[in-house]
């Protein structure tokens, strides 16, 4: 099976700086796959670059099949990619239901003129959502804040409601940017769980970037290392941990 | 070709003016991201504290005259200077944490307040602006008639100018202004008092704006309370065109719409004039959103 | 918020508006003007409400769509003489919505070059195309330029008024209140998450501008049968300004707040002038020099600005704490 995603020699330059240096980076259906690297790699410019906030400047992007370059990061994520950020950007005046529901009009049926007309249809159609919204809040044990304001939210349970955010746009592959950054070793053990339970229920690809390697470690197949915007290795945890090009990267020499 | 020549010259002397209120925005800019919405009307009232002061001058220097001139605005400078810092002070800098529309709106209030109270003080009729400096009539060249005060708006704006980059570049002070604009948490770790430089690049800019006012009631001398909104407005948009935040840009900018603006007025259309600026500057926007001068900002993700 | 029973309540609101209508006909002057200027403003914030409040576009340019809608509106009445009731309610309707489609053309040109602009220079560039507007029509002489048009039929009543009103209420709150409507304070939350949730910011922010300009058309069309005189001067950013000033002291996004800051700040000039009992003047404040009463306004408004945002930022009306 060809991947799902598929970056050929993906590259992106801003003025003098080669931010990532023709990558090929492949992440399979249902793949658990980790992008690690030492500070300013380019890890989330990747991300940025898969979510159509970057525009390549030279490679291809590939997903599902056809080439998403060139694509706004809305189609991108109407295709099915969804993504999480380093900071976290939760829409703050908004109340942790309509987070979660605002990211539903990707599935709407009906359109702006059956919000005017109000009629059975569209209310039918509501109460779908607030139903899936509800369940999907509740999986993560999140129901009860669900007239909280985002902001309002304790760090960790801000991290879990991005990530259910992401989760509400039915995405085939998911792209979480940090997400244990700030956590506590209780919290990351709870978080390697939620991972695993989201590839399984979901049946979804994960790409993650992350800092901790404990983490990555146990929970990735596969590892793709950066290292000044270029690829230096790829392969499970354990030919990464033995690495010797990984391991002078992140000692620096 | 004498006509041509004539309007140049009147579209500098305007230029000049813009550009010294133009310079004032761009260095708040610089330093607080933040539009200054009053700047406009700091020019305003240059002018008029120009027309209070013209009196109390003339009992005790002969107006007029250079020197009379001289103290008149070197007085109404200093005055909106402190105009300036204490806006600053008790209106922007409580909010410099809070979102910038916030400061936005803060500061569209200050203006209407100044423009509604100078109204409701000064009366809304336009006065007429004493004559700071005697006409000298200048020998004809090839058929021109050049009017003293013109040359003297070009003189003495070139000589702040050159007073402004000499502070800016040479001083500690300009220096403590430039770290600031760059990174105003560095220049802090620095040991720069960040609070003491932007009240003075407030003071600076409304020290030119009320300049500027002098110098255009000494070219058109009726003023009145509302007379800072539009030259307030195409003052910012010099400053945009010539790259926010940049300060030969600024001048540069205040040049180019005040020749522009003069020649369409002369040569197409005179009513159309003020639009020319709002109409350059939604230009600028869509082609070159950084202005002719400035830098690209990257928004991080 | 719970919209259940808006549909029943429009109904009703226009209904009430009718019977008022008629209970008026034997009213006039300026107490109905009053009136008239209470409901124009109504829509005026509301409409705004949607393009500041709800998606955080800073527009300082809702007065110019309100000219092109009363000059569009204007123009088409003008062509008719005399006629009955229906006759005259059928041009009426016909002349209001195409002065709304007219001033949502204008909206799509403005939102369309802005998508990129920041706060700041947002405001300025809408207020500049506000000033393109005015100085475009007052160099068309085909509606009188800077001397002014007149207009024939004074159609407004508080049928219209009020009942265009509470329209436009129920479209803004339904539109904003559904899964579709959130987008938008999605993008004015965080413009760069809602494009990675799927949401087109650009569409959100056109269709804003073009729905917030159709209803200030709208309000423009009656106003122009208000006050059968229409100057481009009149619709300056003063105005403009006016109208953001209703929108901040409701609380931006918050629609019941804005429409209770309308009706205060209609009947703040009002209260004022019954204090000094001068003779009645309409109008909104524009561009020309302001009588006393308006001028005093004008400083209380200025200062209201100044002190809201040191102090309650939020608005008059939100009862939210104060934000981040």
């Amino acid at each position: 099976m060809s991947a799902l995603l598929q970056l050929d020699k993906a590259t992106i330059r801003f003025g003098g700086l080669t931010a990532v240096s023709e990558l090929d980076l492949q992440v399979g259906c249902n793949e658990l796959v980790g992008l690690i690297g030492p500070n300013g790699a380019g890890k989330t410019t990747a991300f940025n670059l898969i979510t159509g906030v970057y525009q390549p400047t030279a490679g291809g992007i590939a997903f599902d099949g056809s080439s998403i370059v060139g694509r706004k990061p809305c189609q991108i994520t109407a295709r099915g990619i969804a993504r999480t950020f380093q900071n976290i950007r939760l829409f703050s005046s908004l109340s942790v239901f309509d987070n979660v529901r605002a990211v539903f009009h990707l599935h709407l049926r009906g359109d702006v003129r059956q919000a005017l007309w109000r009629g059975r249809a569209f209310e039918r159609e509501e109460k779908s959502i607030a139903d899936r919204v509800m369940e999907l809040l509740e999986i993560f044990q999140l129901g009860r804040f669900r007239h909280e304001p985002a902001r309002s939210l304790s760090y960790g349970d801000q991290r879990r409601l991005e990530i259910v955010r992401a989760l509400a746009a039915q995405p085939k592959l998911l792209l979480l940017d940090e997400p244990a950054a700030g956590m506590n070793s209780t919290e990351k053990v709870e978080l390697t769980r939620l991972i695993r339970f989201i590839r399984e229920k979901f049946s979804i690809a994960v790409l993650l970037v992350e800092h901790d390697m404990q983490l990555v470690m146990g929970i990735c197949e596969r590892l793709v290392v950066l290292d000044y915007g270029l690829k230096i290795a790829e392969g499970t945890p354990e030919e990464i941990r033995q690495n010797p090009k990984v391991i002078a990267a992140y000692l620096g020499e | 070709m004498t006509e041509l020549l004539q309007q140049l010259i009147n579209g500098l002397a305007l230029g000049s003016i813009l550009a010294l209120i133009a310079l004032g925005y761009t260095m708040v800019y610089g330093i607080l991201r933040f539009i200054n919405f009053a700047h406009g009307d700091v020019f305003m009232l240059g002018a008029f504290a120009g027309f209070y002061l013209a009196p109390k001058i003339a009992l005790v220097l002969p107006l007029p005259s250079i020197a009379g001139a001289l103290a008149v605005m070197i007085i109404a400078m200093a005055i909106c200077a402190a105009l300036g810092v204490l806006i600053e002070r008790f209106a922007y800098r409580p909010l410099r944490q809070q979102p910038k529309l916030t400061m936005l709106i803060t500061a569209i209030g200050v203006s209407l307040f100044l423009e509604n109270t100078g109204q409701f003080v000064f009366g809304a009729n336009p006065k007429k602006f004493p004559q700071l400096l005697p006409a000298y009539p200048l020998p004809q060249l090839g058929g021109l008639s050049f009017n003293s005060n013109q040359i003297v708006v070009i003189a003495v704006t070139a000589l702040l100018m050159i007073g402004l980059r000499f502070i800016v570049l040479k001083t500690r002070m300009g220096r403590a202004m430039r770290a600031v604009s760059f990174n105003p948490e560095a220049a802090a770790l620095m040991g720069v008092n960040t609070n003491v430089v932007i009240s003075f690049t407030f003071a600076l800019g409304s020290a030119l704006a009320a300049a500027a006012g002098i110098l255009f009631a000494m070219n058109y001398p009726s003023i009145d309370p509302l007379m800072g909104i539009l030259p307030g407005l195409k003052a910012f948009v010099a400053a945009v065109l010539g790259g926010i935040g940049n300060l030969p840009g600024a001048a540069l900018g205040g040049v180019i719409i005040g020749v522009t603006e003069t020649l369409v007025s002369g040569y197409v259309s005179s009513t159309y004039r003020d639009a020319i600026a709002f109409a350059v500057l939604i230009l600028i926007l869509l082609v070159k959103p950084s202005g002719l001068l400035g830098k690209k900002e990257v928004d991080k993700v | 918020m719970n919209l259940r029973h808006a549909k029943t309540v429009l109904l009703g609101a226009i209904a009430l508006s009718l019977v008022a209508s008629l209970f008026s006909r034997h009213i006039s002057g300026y107490p109905l003007f009053v009136a008239y200027n209470i409901g124009i403003s109504l829509i005026m914030a509301v409409s705004l409400n949607l393009i500041n409040g709800y998606t955080g576009q800073f527009s300082l340019g809702h007065a110019g769509f309100m000219a092109v809608g009363a000059y569009s509106s204007a123009v088409i009445t003008n062509h008719f003489g005399d006629l009955n009731v229906f006759a005259a309610n059928a041009v009426f309707t016909f002349a209001l919505l195409a002065g709304g489609l007219a001033a949502a053309l204008a909206g799509l040109l403005v939102g369309v070059p802005t998508l990129r602009l920041r706060g700041d220079y947002l405001a300025i560039v809408t207020l500049g195309f506000g000033e393109i507007i005015r100085v475009i029509l007052q160099n068309m002489e085909a509606v009188g330029g800077a001397r002014g048009l007149s207009v024939t039929h004074g159609w407004t009543n508080l049928f219209w008024t009020f009942g265009l009103a509470a329209v436009t209420v129920y479209v803004v709150a339904a539109l904003v209140n559904s899964t579709y409507g959130r987008g938008f304070i999605a993008v004015r939350d965080d413009e760069v998450a809602a494009e990675a949730m799927g949401i087109n910011s650009t569409k959100y922010k056109v269709t804003a501008f073009a729905v917030g300009a159709f209803f200030a058309g709208i309000a423009g069309g009656l106003y122009a049968h208000a006050i059968q005189f229409l100057t481009p001067n009149g619709f300056g950013f003063m105005l403009s300004i006016a109208y953001v000033v209703m929108v901040i002291l409701g609380g931006m996004g918050n629609t019941i707040g804005v429409i209770l800051a309308a009706i205060l700040l209609t009947l703040l000039p009002e209260g004022l002038r019954m204090l000094a009992d001068i003779e009645h003047l309409p109008g909104i404040a524009g561009s020309r020099p302001l009588s006393w009463v308006e001028n005093t306004r004008m400083i209380i408004y200025s200062l209201l600005l100044i002190v809201l945002m040191l102090t309650r930022p939020q608005g008059l009306f939100t009862l939210r704490r104060r934000s981040r």
